[in-house]
This record gives structure tokens, sequence and C-alpha cells, in this order.
């Protein structure tokens, strides 16, 4: 009876396809909405997520989240590097600075200092300059947002000058590093610039990155640099969750984006349910003409699942690809750059699509089981 | 010889529950179909024949009282056993024909088949020589909708003919057809009737067919109130 299932459903074009595009409309809204939700938060943790070298992040026991800072004093570099099991410990600032352009364009950035002798803590990719010209003095790399976001349309350029706090410095590089959170641009320097170019302040060491021993446990080595000098430390995977979690309890984003999707939900749901529920009710006689001619409850009911699976897989299909096409055709937008449509979002909203077809076809079989037999003998 | 009994009700009684309240409108029926008879079964609307036409052929359980069907308790049987039953011994047709408009009529016919495990395809060129047998050979490959009344019809008793029942059941077959097109459709019953082995059953208010009866049973206010001589039978049977 499969085909003539097939045959009953793609009969009704209108209602075939209006069910195909309601599916395909909630399974959009869905899988975009929590893919721009996912990346959003993904940048509050992006620049630990971007420092892969060091195991653990060590900061003041106050600090909740990575772009809250309360700075340490300079020595307490010297006490982590004194715990047993910690192979190296190097400093790394985080601030937010004032740079304006040759044009006179003053812009806020996040500026981050890194290790003089190691540069750890510097963005995965370089994409036009050399890293080391940033061992130079007075020299600053820029992220490729950020540069796009002060000289918009401009192509990427290295040796512009900028002045950064009145001081006047060369951008020698120019990285591809994960967007943040705030959409700063994200400059880098040297540790004892980023020192230079900031204000003077009594504590300015933002976080100290540990790697471990080998053979040693980060897990272990984070609690011993706890209880050896009463600073905070955490595995970076600890802290990037942290973050995460901070602005999911801490900010209205989740809720909001969650409204959206359970929107998403309930008018796909309603859009296919009600279009389904009416497709198979102008069946009901067919259906209970069936039932007296012969064919069983299980295979009216395999019919009408049958019906269901085949809108519900095409209607995904067709609002996955749609989304496919949202982040392919926005990929090069740096407003949305690191949005990506996941598997694991595509695996939610595929199980979101089954639970709204399974609604709707127990919704409608229930009408086609509980229907008066003798309907099919009236006029 | 005696015709084979076909079908036997035996003290059918049918309630109806309406906002606690219950209806009775079957009290007690008692009725036989025999076989290589065409039987009417007349009466005035509301009087309970299509609900007798459900219980006759399992469709509606009976509050009370016992139906056979070819010497199986019809009533004893539930679920998938007995829609198999239906589809294997009964053949159905029905006023509104409930044709699914998006099959042909070769593949509206061939439906007791297919849900019988047949493929389509297959059950498809089988139900075309049923078709062929009742003039609709040219209208195989034709949706309902391109059809008229009548061949639809011709289509519902070709659907109820394929799967070769000994047992026709027909609600009104005529009520929605012009009497030319309703005289052909009762021609091919008759046809089907004359095989000692079938029984054909036609609920019907129509008097222009009570001619093509061996037998007219009559029915009021939810029982047999008796049988009427069908007129010119007697002829018809000496032809």
């Amino acid at each position: 009876m499969n085909l003539v299932a097939l045959k009953m459903l793609l009969g009704d074009r209108a209602k075939y396809l209006g069910l195909v595009f309601g599916i395909g409309f909630a399974t959009l809204l869905m899988s975009q909405q929590v893919s721009i939700f996912i990346g959003l938060m993904t940048r509050t943790a992006s620049q630990i997520m971007d420092v892969r070298e060091p195991d653990i992040w060590v900061m003041h026991p106050r600090v909740k989240y990575v772009d809250e800072l309360e700075a340490m004093p300079s020595v307490d570099l010297s006490r982590v590097r004194g715990v047993d099991g910690v192979a190296w410990a190097v400093p790394l600032y985080k601030g937010n600075a004032v740079i304006r352009s040759d044009e006179g364009l003053l812009q806020q950035v996040i500026l981050m200092g890194l290790d003089d002798g190691s540069l750890v803590g510097r963005p995965p990719k370089i994409l036009m300059g050399s890293l080391a010209d940033l061992k130079r003095p007075n020299a600053l790399m820029i992220d490729r947002a950020g540069h796009q976001f002060i000289w918009p349309g401009e192509p990427l350029s290295i040796g512009r000058i900028v002045e950064i706090n009145d001081r006047r410095v060369e951008i020698v590089a120019i990285a591809k590093a994960s967007p943040p959170f705030v959409t700063f641009p994200v400059v880098y320097t040297r540790y004892s610039e980023a020192l230079r170019f900031t204000p003077p302040q009594r504590n300015k060491l933002s976080f100290v990155l540990v790697k471990a021993a080998d053979g040693v446990d980060p897990d272990v080595l984070t609690r011993r640099i706890r209880d050896r000098t009463g600073l905070q430390a955490l595995t970076w995977q600890e802290f990037a969750w942290r973050s995460v979690r901070h602005y999911v309890e801490r900010t209205g984003i989740p809720v909001n984006f969650g409204i959206t999707v359970t929107l998403g939900f309930i008018v796909g749901a309603a859009v296919a349910a009600q279009t389904f529920y009416i497709f198979v009710l102008e069946n009901l006689r067919q259906f209970g003409a069936l039932n007296a001619i012969g064919v069983t409850d299980l295979q009216i009911l395999r019919m009408v699942i049958l019906q269901a699976l085949v809108v519900g897989v095409l209607g995904y299909a067709l609002g996955i690809g749609l989304c496919s096409l949202f982040f392919w055709f926005t990929r090069d937008v740096p407003a949305l750059d690191g949005f990506i449509l996941r598997w694991q979002v595509i695996a939610g909203t595929g199980v979101a699509v089954a639970i709204i077809m399974l609604l709707s076809s127990l919704a409608s079989i229930r009408k086609v089981f509980v229907l008066d037999p003798a309907v099919v003998f009236r006029g | 010889m005696a015709s084979a009994v076909a079908m036997r009700a035996q003290g059918v009684v049918k309630d109806f529950e309406n906002g606690g309240t219950a209806t009775r409108v079957l009290h007690g029926v008692d009725l036989q179909i025999e076989a290589g008879r065409l039987t009417l079964l007349i009466g005035p609307s509301g009087c309970g024949k299509t609900t007798l036409l459900s219980i006759l052929t399992g469709i509606l359980t009976p509050s009370a009282g016992e139906v056979d069907v070819k010497d199986v308790r019809i009533t004893a049987l539930r679920g998938a056993t007995k829609a198999r039953f239906r589809r294997e011994n009964l053949g159905f047709i029905f006023q509104q024909y409930n044709l699914l408009p998006a099959l042909s009529a070769a593949e509206n016919a061939a439906i007791p088949l297919v849900a019988g495990g047949m493929p389509l395809r297959e059950a498809a060129e089988r139900a075309r020589a049923t078709l062929a047998r009742i003039g609709m050979a040219d209208h195989a490959d034709k949706l309902p909708n391109q059809l008229s009344g009548g061949q639809m019809q011709r289509v519902a008793i070709a659907r109820a003919l394929v799967h070769g029942p000994s047992v026709i059941v027909c609600d009104e077959p005529t009520a929605a057809l012009d009497e030319e097109t309703g005289r052909k459709v009762m021609e091919i019953l008759r046809g089907i009737a004359s095989d000692p082995n079938n029984a054909v059953l036609v609920v019907t208010h129509d008097n222009r067919v009570y001619h093509f009866a061996d037998r007219i049973v009559t029915m009021n206010d939810g029982r047999i109130t008796g049988e009427m001589t069908p007129p010119r039978a007697s002829e018809r049977q000496h032809a």
C-alpha cells in the first residue's frame, strides 16, 4: 500500500507542497537561529579557544569570564612558575585601548599583549606580514575583521601607521583571529609594548598562561596552582565554558534566541500539523473505504506514517539546504564570521522535525481510527 | 436444489449511544442471504438498512446477535483478522464510489489485491481484465475526475469483483446515476448474481431497479417486515 499512500500524497499537489514548505520553513528557522546562537556564544570564548599552546589559564580569583578583567601583580607570574609540574608560564595582557587611524578616526580596540619571547597567545593564522616583525619596537598586528572594520572596502595592507593612546605604531601583520563577542577590532603587540602603550597602573598582568610538564595532569596542576598561589587556575576548556555560561546565564541573548527557535518549532509544527491534519481529514472517507474494503488499521497507520515521513524528510532537506545556502552566501560577511551550520544543529533540527511529524501524524491517525466506519456508506 | 446461505444474521440488535441515551436502531433482525441470487433490501430512509449492511459486513459490531458469512462467524472476528476476512470474501460498492482521486481506474480497481500484498503494477494489470469484463477497458488509465458517474460506479464494481469475492454488497449503487446508467449497473450486478457461487445484496430505495431482483426484503423501523415479490422476476427466471 506504500505506493498507494504516495500517490494519494502527491495527487494533492497544493497540499503536498504546502506541507513540504511548512516543514522547510520551520527547519530553516530553527537551524539558522540555533546556528547563529551557537556562533554568538562561541564568540564569547573565542579568544580562549584561539590560544591552544597552554593547558591552563591563571587569573585573579575574582575573574568570572574572559571579558571581565582584574589584573594581578607581576610577581604572580614568578609564583606560578614556581609551582611543581609547570613546564612554562608566560604573561598575557588583555585590555581596551583607543587607536587613531591616519584619517583621524578613533576606534576602541581590544589590545592583547603577548609574551615577548614566545609570542604565546598569538592568533592561529597570519594572513599578511610576519610574526617576527612583531618583535620590532612600536609594532602592532591587527585581525582581518578589525582591518575591514576600520578601513572598510580597502584591501588588506601592512605598513599603516596608527596612534595607540597617542603613541605612533606600525601595523606589521594581519591575522585571522576568531571574532570576539564584542565587535571591537583585536590588535596584538608584545607584552612589554602593551604595558608601554597603556596608561600607568599598579597591576597589569591579566593572565598567566601555563603549560603542564610532560606526564602532569592539567586538572591536577590547576588544583596545585590554586592551592599554592591562591590564584584562580582553570584549564582552557573550563575557562571557555565558564565564559559561555556567563553570557548564557547573565544576558537575555539565550532567552531571545530561545523564543525565536521555539516560535519556529511552534509555527512549523502548527503549519505542518494543521496542513497534514486537513490532508488526512479530506481523505478520511477514502481511508474509511479502504478500511471497509479490508485494508487493516496497521496498513492505514503505515500509509499515514509514510506520508508524514516523506513530507518530513523533503521539508527537512529543503530547510537544511536553504540554511546551508544562507551560511555559504554569508561566509565572507565579517558580522557573521564563525557562524556555521554544525552537524549537531543538523541532527537536533532533524529530531525536532521528527517530533513535529510524529505529533502531526498521531493527531491525524487518531481521527482515522475513531472514524465511524459506516461513514463510507453515507451519501 | 436449495441455494447455499452466504450470509446469516440472527437476532441482531444495534444500539447507538447519544448523550447518555441509547437509541435502538435494529431490533433483533434475522436475515439470510442466499448465493446465486440478487437480494434487495429496501425500506424508507432511517429504517436501519445501512446499519444492518455495516453489521453484515463486519464494519460495525452489533450490540447483540450473531452474523455468519460463508459459515464464518464474522461477529467473533477482531481487528486485522476481520479486515482480512472482508478483503478476501466481500466486495463493496458504495453510493459515492469512494475512489481514490490520485489513482487511475485500473489502480483503484486493484486496491483489494494491493491490500493483500500484490504489487500495484501487477494488481493493476489484473484489474484491467476485470474492467474489460464490464466494458471499461478503454478507461483503465483515466483518473476518476475524467470519468462520468456511471463509469466511476463501474470502476467501483470492478474493485468489488477483482479479488473474486463470493458476496457482493452494494449500498444505493444507482442513487447517484441516471436511469439508463443505473440500469446498466444493475445488469452487471444481475450478471454477477447469476453465478451460483455469488451472492449479491443491494440496499436501495430506488424502485426503478426492483425488477432486477430475485428477492426483495423489506425493512422498517429497525425490523425486517417481510418480503415482496419482485416484478417480472418469474418471467426472467423462465427465460
